[in-house]
């Protein structure tokens, strides 16, 4: 029996097992108990848990960092939320100077078990400061680790892990992944942190990809092979650590790899992987490995001004294509799509 | 059993002074003497060469880190900042492990992997010291907050210098407490100075930091951080209400670091502050202040005080000596506790 249910339920369903399974848990955040409740996320857990454990918050990120630090060294196990990564910024002292090293400068002492929801922007005139996907600066931080599921299953499956995980845990929640519907099972399961995902097999070339260009991936991974081009699809949801063996044992087979982002190009986690399989398998390469992000600007706000900087399925075939040495066709893509680039579909309307 | 007598520091916050019992200025006088000799005994052997990390010493200022911690519990929390060697040591935290901890060793309190200015007892409740300025105030808040969800009476005590009460988080980390009702007690030296940078020139002249504070709607007062017996009275009426009211309360203590703001050595040469104003305030030492008032109520004769010197020399030599031979750790622990398995 499949039970299907949307990104957002499967995040709610977590917070709520996580709540009830221990009474450690609180969830606090601006907006978590209003009437939007984070996109539905935090939905019933103020009826349910009571407002000592379900709390809105000051406009003081930085503090509330540090609060939710301090509680977790006595036993509590805090999960944040924030609507955005952007606002995120101003608790990063806090995050890298303390929640990431405490329990490596105090000789393993005391770990710091917060789990730090931020969500991540795109299109829809999100603009400069609402959609900035800043995954490599976590994942640079030794002492962190960094979720970013795709499919509702690992939603939930993550988010549970996250919480019940000793360690600080960043879950990255991209916003046009909300409406996402998928199998999820009932009750509590874990997804391990550290484990790619190896969506779909194929012989050609291996895409590493994570959040959500996984899904544009998806597309064009299916117009490929409508076009004889098998590609393997590894979905990385954790991009710190990265789950090296399983990127490793997809390009030895492959020979090729297409690294993508949700971020800018320039020291991004697609970089990190270029890199590293540069380095470990030069010898299986048949072609030099390739990766595709955003350009390394900020992120504009106009219809007009996105339309060339977001990457789509697209731009994935047409590199597939340059890499093998084929001409491929997107124009099955291009007809599709029925809604603006700047929406994930007709559900979204705004305005973040 | 401590007396206390009304002395209106503050219009909402009736704090009253107290008198003392002498078993608690023995224990102080010990607790002050014996954090000086393990500071100077620092200062004294840091050029050797062995005690490879920035070191702040808290001379001078020791009577606000054990005036404070003599009035709150073993199971009470503690965090605490750079200086942190006083606040450790007063609260309890392992002396041998400390200097352990500052010579690199296996042995230190963090393994080797902290230094002076991560310190960590928590057997003590000593939660750890941090080196960014204002780091540990929301985290004690944090552990404040942990104690109201847990239901337990403990108090979280928050020691920070002035220089952390410009940071946003401090604004941030009082506006919680108070909103919340935690049971805080934000424990302000003020030294006057952050690193060579004076308070004229970071705050505007006229301002009382714990008035700025009352504002927030927490109770505050202010004290004479030298005066041990000053720092103990208001300290112990401030837990008890803490824990009766369960509301956080803030405390300004004026102090006055005798060395230089990193390092073993005196800086008064370098221009930033006159030797004048650094010998009012060696006037003002913290252990002479103490002995003079036991001394003028005939409590503690030359014998014991002879005697306390000598237990406390023989104790911190056995803790460099301990912390000299200790092993360091291996070169591959390095890469061991980035996370808890």
């Amino acid at each position: 029996m499949h039970r299907i249910v949307n990104y957002v339920k499967a995040v709610n369903e977590a917070l709520h097992i996580a709540m009830e399974s221990d009474a450690k848990v609180i969830t606090f955040g601006l907006g978590v108990d209003d009437p939007k409740c984070i996109f539905g996320t935090t939905a019933g857990l103020k009826e349910k848990f009571g407002s000592e454990r379900v709390f809105d918050m000051p406009v003081s990120e930085n503090a509330l960092t540090g609060v939710a630090i301090g509680a977790s060294l006595n036993g509590i196990r805090p999960v944040m939320s924030h609507q955005r990564l952007d606002f995120f910024l101003l608790g990063m002292d806090q995050l890298v100077n303390n929640a990431s090293k405490w329990f490596y400068m105090f000789g393993g002492k005391r770990s710091v078990p917060i789990t730090i929801r931020l969500i991540l922007g795109r299109g829809w005139g999100q603009g400069p400061q609402h959609s900035q996907n800043l995954q490599a600066w976590f994942a640079h931080i030794p002492g962190l680790k960094v979720v970013m599921p795709v499919t509702p299953y690992d939603a939930k499956g993550l988010l549970l892990s996250s919480i019940f995980d000793d360690n600080p845990v960043i879950y990255l929640e991209h916003r046009w992944l909300h409406n996402l519907e998928g199998e999820v099972p009932e009750g509590d399961y874990r997804v391990p942190i550290g484990k790619a995902h190896v969506i779909k097999q194929g012989e050609d070339l291996t895409i590493v990809s994570l959040s959500y260009m996984t899904i544009e991936a998806l597309h064009a991974v299916d117009v490929l092979e409508r076009q004889g081009i098998h590609c393997e699809l590894v979905d990385l949801r954790t991009v710190s650590p990265i789950d090296w063996e399983t990127v490793f044992q997809s390009v030895k087979k492959t020979g090729r790899v297409l690294a993508l982002d949700t971020a800018t190009e320039t020291l991004s986690i697609a970089g990190e992987v270029v890199a590293k399989v540069s380095m470990e398998l030069f010898d299986a390469l048949k072609s030099p490995p390739r990766r595709l992000a955003l350009p390394d600007f900020p992120t504009p706000t106009s219809l007009a001004l996105t339309e060339k900087y977001y990457r789509r399925a697209e731009d994935i075939v047409n590199i597939v294509g340059e890499m093998l040495g084929n001409n491929l066709n997107i124009k099955e893509i291009l007809d599709s799509r029925k809604s603006f680039h700047d929406v994930p579909g007709d559900w979204f309307k705004g305005p973040f | 059993m401590n007396i206390y007598i009304s002395l209106n520091k503050s219009e909402k916050f009736d704090i009253m002074t107290a008198i003392v019992d002498i078993d608690t200025k023995r224990k102080m006088l010990f607790q002050l003497k014996r954090i000086r000799a393990v500071e100077e005994t620092i200062a004294k052997k840091y050029s050797e060469g062995k005690m490879r990390c920035p070191t702040h010493l808290c001379t001078g200022q020791e009577a606000i880190a054990v005036g404070v911690c003599a009035a709150l519990r073993n199971d009470d929390f503690v965090v605490s900042t750079h200086r942190s060697h006083g606040h450790y040591l007063a609260k309890g935290g392992d002396l041998k492990k400390m200097l352990a901890e500052i010579y690199g060793k296996a042995t230190g309190c963090s393994g080797g992997k902290g230094g002076s200015m991560h310190l960590i007892d928590e057997s003590v409740g000593f939660m750890g010291s941090t080196s960014i300025v204002g780091g540990t105030i929301p985290i004690g808040t944090g552990l404040g907050l942990s104690i109201k969800l847990n239901g337990t009476d403990q108090v979280s005590c928050v020691f920070f210098g002035d220089g952390a009460t410009e940071e946003g988080v401090f604004y941030e980390s009082l506006n919680f407490a108070v909103l919340k009702g935690l049971p805080l007690l934000y424990i302000c030296e003020n030294n006057f100075y952050s690193v060579y940078s004076p308070l004229h020139v970071r705050q505007p002249s006229g301002r009382n930091i714990f008035e700025m504070a009352r504002c927030f709607g927490i109770e505050s007062s202010k004290g004479d951080g030298n005066d041990v017996i000053d720092v103990y009275s208001i300290v112990s009426q401030s837990v008890d209400y803490i824990r009766t009211q369960g509301k956080p309360i803030f405390l300004e203590f004026t102090t006055y670091r005798w060395h230089e703001h990193c390092g073993p050595n005196f800086d008064n040469d370098i221009g930033y502050r006159t030797c004048e104003e650094y010998l009012w305030w060696r006037g003002k030492d913290p252990i002479a202040l103490l002995i003079n008032n036991i001394k003028n109520n005939n409590e503690i004769g030359d014998p014991e005080i002879k005697n306390i010197e000598k237990i406390i020399t023989e104790e911190v030599n056995e803790a460099f000596h301990f912390a000299e031979i200790s092993q360091f750790p291996h070169s591959e622990d390095a890469f061991t506790q980035l996370f808890k398995l």
